[in-house]
């Protein structure tokens, strides 16, 4: 009964949405106030509808009803509650529902605290997010069912082993947040083109939803390079695989227009770039979806390959992205700019960060699908590797790098490089030194990496210095520093926070990918083995049963110079219900380095595959990551944009009436 | 006017990917077929294991046809396939091996105990030269013929089925 109310629910979500995406728009070309209000409540209803879907859904898996076909393939009455819930997106029918499900939360969130929104642009922007939600809810009850019946078997498939892990529960959902979150730029977007109005306060409205989708896909890919990391069991944190590709390009689409919306909001200019941007970093959102659902590229993660369901995303695709950029061609030349700035100039460097931005994804653009068009054209079938995009990627970052701590440093409209650059000595030392300590400790190492931990070192005390100066410290008074760090906007902390992190996480891939010490080996117990200055002694294997799983943990005993260091105790498992094999690695870090093994297989004679991994800084990979979604948290508090702060906001209307001039 | 195309750039070349992505629809991603078969060997030289047994290079990939075998100790798919590779050996097949990320001590005893079907046998400590072979994971096993030109890869481990229907008529028809 339940999942029939949860059915009919999603039936009624398509037609409120095919109302919204309609009837708004119409209300505001011809100016009536009351058709242009039906956008709001028909936002939320949608919202609340689909939700009932989703909690239905929720609700079959938590009491396990496998008449339900997806729960079924995709649910075991032995596991626990956590992966039951996480089994909900685990498949492509309920997580094609999650995706719907955070569209409706973000127009909903426009009609609940957009009030400060002209009006028109509010309802133009919950219709353009209405059709994207007709769009995929149409799909999901033509393609891709959730509800569907079957009779009863007794029991479940169960869940993907590799999904039963904590990190790839919570994964999903906010990488979906990410996606989805950058379908409210994309939807600002075709609403100011409707409109053909781009102004500063437009770029403040967007900001904020650009900035909490990157936040949230930021979180989403660090977690999902954890994940990688400590579940494979190859020591391994990104592949260049096409779906890590289909998260990252919009990451970088979307980084570069959280800059140019930066650009408009405090200068007006660089507008059509702006939308053209947000076009795009959506576009590349679903074209990720489309990657992932349609199977069109080889890749580990597809856990849907079907050709039907393909079509029908496609021609989604067309519909949504060709639609939207043949509105770009149309209206675009309009929008005039208006803002002029030098080369040398905060406008000058956002620009460049751009350009380098936009290059890079789409030079991951093209490795990704540079073998679809070799197949296209009835090549053969090709794989670009990671070779590929080490190679272009590599040249493109290090002028962004070099370029971060230096772009904050400038003014706008004209500034003084040299004075910028004198002004970072401080960080250019800290380069040099790391620069010095690197060949000291690695004099085997590539010349490269080494001066790749320099430009780590260039970005992070660049971010302090920015920070420093901002703050006056070490000039002024202690006291005057302190006044004015209080009184320091918190989007200064937020831009220091996030490319001090980019600092970390950069110094992390590069040891880590360099530096990284391997030994696999068949290990009898007592043997031991060297390991970048530990040894590791081999105890043996003994069984170790779990709820859903039959388990086989190893004991290694890690000493370093006699004295004991750790106890590490990798697993395997194996699941009998999927009849599929996990590795469990264990992992002991120092904050600075990391000791990873995982177990392989047994030999007939005693012996047990080994891999061991010595991985120097590989915690700040994910500690950087951190840092960049934590400078997004606290922009996203700045002042400038605290949405829900009705009082400030109608204090500032009043003095300073819509729409706002370039500045702050 | 020329400024107005612009414009119409984005269109235009998302048209093209939906194009592509049209046409790799309905396609099968699970056949993969190595992109290296025809191609000829990749530009290595690899040291060698054992000091009576000479290394691996591309020059000696020209004379005549070989199986090129990749393997490593800690590999237990390897372990099965081994004795296919001594029968092949004493069948007179001359068949090279690369020793994959490997102990250079662990691989010397793997060979001690199960014997050395190898003619000749290189050390591929770092995985480097096995990466520009197109390496997924041990064993893999190629076959070159007299030019040094691929022409056959066997993933996974070697079964009696693919020597007798693919590598020993392959085999046959390179050496007339």
């Amino acid at each position: 009964m339940i999942d029939e109310i949860g059915h009919f629910a999603l039936v009624l979500a398509l037609l409120v949405a095919l109302v919204q995406a309609s009837v708004p728009l119409y209300g505001a070309a011809r100016d009536n106030a009351p058709l242009t209000a039906v956008a709001r409540p028909a936002a939320i209803a949608q919202f609340a509808l689909v939700a009932l879907a989703f909690l239905s859904l929720v609700h079959a898996f938590v009491v396990s009803d496998f008449s339900v076909s997806i729960v079924a393939e995709n649910s075991h009455s032995d596991m626990p509650l956590l992966y039951k819930i996480a089994g909900v997106w685990g498949n492509h029918e309920g997580s094609m529902v999650l995706w719907v499900l955070i569209l409706t939360f973000f127009g909903a969130g426009v009609a609940l605290f957009g009030g400060n929104l002209p009006p028109t642009l509010q309802a133009r922007v919950l219709a353009v997010q209405a059709m994207i939600g007709a769009g995929f809810l149409a799909y999901i009850l033509y393609a891709s069912d959730p509800f569907i019946r079957i009779v009863a078997p007794p029991d479940g498939n169960g869940l993907n082993p590799l999904l039963q892990d904590p990190g790839l529960a919570s994964h999903p959902p906010c990488l979906y947040l990410g996606y989805v979150g950058f379908s409210m730029a994309f939807s600002f977007a075709i609403a100011a083109l409707i409109e053909g109005k781009v102004d500063a306060a437009w770029a403040r409205w967007v900001r904020p939803w650009t900035l909490l989708a990157w936040c949230a896909l930021t979180i989403g890919i660090t977690m999902g390079s954890w994940w990688a990391y400590y579940t494979l069991g190859w020591g391994g944190f990104w592949f260049w695989d096409p779906v890590e590709n289909a998260s990252f390009m919009p990451w970088l689409a979307g980084t570069a227009l959280l800059h140019s919306a930066l650009v408009v909001e405090k200068r007006d200019a660089l507008k059509s770039w702006t939308i053209l941007l947000a076009i795009v970093t959506f576009s590349l959102s679903l074209i990720g979806t489309f990657l992932v659902r349609s199977g069109v590229l080889t890749s580990v993660h597809a856990f849907a390959v079907d050709p039907r369901r393909g079509v029908f995303i496609l021609g989604l695709l067309t519909i949504a992205i060709g639609g939207s950029l043949a509105l770009y061609a149309a209206r675009a030349p309009r929008l005039a700019p208006s803002g002029l700035f030098a080369p040398v100039s905060r406008e000058g460097a956002l620009v460049f960060n751009n350009l380098l931005l936009a290059a890079c994804a789409a030079t991951v653009i093209t490795g990704t699908l540079y073998p679809l068009f070799v197949d296209a054209l009835g090549e053969t079938k090709i794989s670009v590797g990671p070779p590929f995009f080490n190679l272009t990627f590599t040249p493109l970052m290090v002028p962004l790098l070099i370029a971060v701590p230096i772009g904050p440093m400038l003014t706008w409209k004209r500034a003084d490089l040299l004075g910028a650059v004198q002004r970072l000595w401080a960080a250019g030392v800290a380069a040099l030194l790391a620069v010095l300590a690197g060949w000291y400790i690695h004099s085997r190492g590539p010349v490269f990496a080494v001066l790749a931990l320099g430009l780590a070192a260039w970005l992070v005390v660049g971010a302090a210095v920015e920070l420093a100066e901002r703050l006056k410290l070490f000039r002024a008074p202690l006291s005057e520093s302190w006044h004015r760090a209080l009184h320091l906007p918190r989007s200064n902390f937020a831009t220091a926070l996030a490319h001090a992190g980019l600092g970390i996480t950069l110094a992390g891939v590069v040891s880590t990918a360099i530096w990284r010490v391997e030994r696999i080996q068949t290990l009898h117990p007592g043997d031991v083995v060297d390991l970048a200055g530990y040894a590791v002694r081999f105890e043996g294997v003994v069984p170790h049963p779990g709820p859903n799983f039959e388990g086989q943990r190893a004991t290694l005993v890690v000493t370093r110079d006699g004295l004991p260091v750790a106890v590490m105790q990798p697993e395997k498992k194996h699941f009998p219900v999927a009849n599929q094999d996990t590795a469990e690695t264990s992992i002991h870090t120092t904050g600075f380095a990391d000791l990873y093994a995982a177990l392989g297989d047994p030999d007939p004679r005693g012996g047990w595959v080994v891999r061991l991994y010595y991985s120097p800084l590989a915690p700040f990979i994910w500690f950087g990551g951190a840092m960049m979604f934590a400078g997004g948290l606290v922009s996203l508090t700045d002042r400038r944009f605290r949405i829900g702060a009705p009082a400030r906001q109608r204090a500032r209307a009043a003095v300073e009436p819509r729409p706002a001039t370039a500045g702050d | 006017m020329a400024r107005k195309l612009i414009y119409l750039l984005p269109i235009a070349v998302f048209a093209v990917l939906a194009a592509a992505f049209y046409a790799g629809l309905g396609r099968d991603p699970a056949i993969v077929p190595s992109a290296l078969i025809g191609k000829p060997v990749p530009q290595f030289a690899l040291p060698p294991l054992l000091a009576d047994k000479p290394g691996l290079a591309t020059a000696d990939l020209k004379s005549k046809p070989v199986l090129v075998n990749v393997f490593a100790s800690w590999c237990i798919p390897c372990r099965e396939e081994h004795p296919l590779l001594m029968h092949l050996a004493r069948d007179g097949v001359a068949i090279y091996g690369i020793d994959y990320k490997d102990q250079p001590a662990d691989a010397k005893a793997w060979l001690g105990e199960l014997g050395d079907p190898y003619r000749r046998l290189a050390t591929d400590m770092e995985g480097r030269v096995a990466i520009n072979w197109g390496v997924y994971g041990v064993p893999e096993t190629f076959l070159v013929d007299g030019t040094g030109t691929i022409r056959f890869k066997q993933v996974g481990p070697l079964t009696i089925d693919v020597i007798d229907r693919k590598i020993l008529p392959l085999l046959k028809s390179l050496a007339r």
